[in-house]
């Protein structure tokens, strides 16, 4: 029952965080929110069992992602311009979806059920044969390597992909053509 | 019961509107980004929370456990973060990119500069 309510506190934190995030309009005091946000998140993620995702997300969505972002915000400039109009159609557009998606949840498993379809099908078998066929007693890892292992080497070419495509962007022909100047209004 | 039951999903669900409403809202590139990165952080705990099970433990196999929460929607997740990081870095050297030929990163300059819109 405390793991529920721990549970509870962390998610509206979270929802608080978002919501601050959506409100400021300087791009670090952003930035800082979306770090306080995969924190936050990484720290859900140890309350529900998942303590590999925890350390991935502690390390990728809290370190390098907003390392990336400040770099790009110290290139590109912290200050958002304010929108010239009143953000009514989007307000309209995220009501209706997030609504459906609300109509989508009601004949959903609740929460930590353990008669749940996800946990009926292949789940069984590799918690139960993970020690004799791969030897590791993590199954995410045995899962993640063994099992999946096609679906890992997939995984990294779309990070090489990546890769080769930001040195395209930015690494290779820099400044050989200094960019047009462009009078800012 | 019902409405504990489905906390979770709901407060996902106003997390990833949030992010969706920064990504459509917002007219600065490196805001969107990270308006796209608040709703994928979002997906990913929908899918941790449908893999808890009720008095499960950390799926480590011990002699003494025999519940374990469902480790596939962590490999999944496992994946989908570093594949964020990934597109996630795309997308900022897209913006450095289009500020270096724009001198701008707000959309409505880049459109009065095309005369786009």
């Amino acid at each position: 029952m405390l793991i529920e309510a721990i549970n509870i506190v962390l998610l509206g934190m979270l929802a608080l965080t978002a919501l601050a995030a959506v409100r400021l309009h300087d791009l670090f005091a952003v930035t800082i929110m979306f770090g306080i946000y995969s924190l936050l998140a990484a720290v859900v993620f140890v309350v529900l069992d998942a303590v590999d995702v925890a350390f991935t997300e502690a390390a990728v969505g809290v370190g390098i992602s907003t390392v990336l972002m400040l770099a790009t915000i110290g290139l590109v400039g912290r200050h958002e311009q304010r929108p010239a109009h009143r953000p009514l159609l989007p307000l309209l557009v995220v009501a209706v979806t997030g609504a459906a998606l609300v109509y989508g949840t009601l004949d959903m498993p609740f929460f930590a059920d353990p008669a749940a379809p996800v946990h009926q099908h292949v789940v069984p078998y590799y918690l139960g044969k993970s020690p004799e066929q791969t030897g590791i007693p993590n199954v995410v890892t045995s899962i993640l390597a063994s099992y999946r292992g096609y679906d890992t080497l997939g995984e990294l070419a779309v990070i090489f992909t990546a890769g080769v495509g930001v040195l395209a962007l930015l690494g290779l022909r820099r400044r050989k053509r200094p960019a047009k100047e462009h009078p800012t209004p | 019961m019902n409405v504990a039951g489905l906390y979770n999903y709901w407060i996902v669900i106003l997390l990833m509107m949030t992010g969706f409403y920064v990504v459509i809202s917002s007219g600065n590139l490196v805001k969107k980004i990270i308006g796209l990165n608040l709703f994928q952080a979002s997906v990913f705990i929908l899918y941790i929370s449908m893999g808890k099970v009720m008095n499960g433990a950390v799926p480590i196999l011990r002699e003494d456990v025999t519940t374990y929460s469902n480790p596939l929607p962590h490999v999944l997740i496992l994946t989908a973060i570093v594949v964020g990081v990934a597109t996630t870095a795309l997308g900022l050297a897209l913006v450095v990119r289009i500020r270096e030929a724009y001198g701008s990163v707000e959309e409505d300059d880049i459109h009065r500069q095309d005369e786009s819109l």
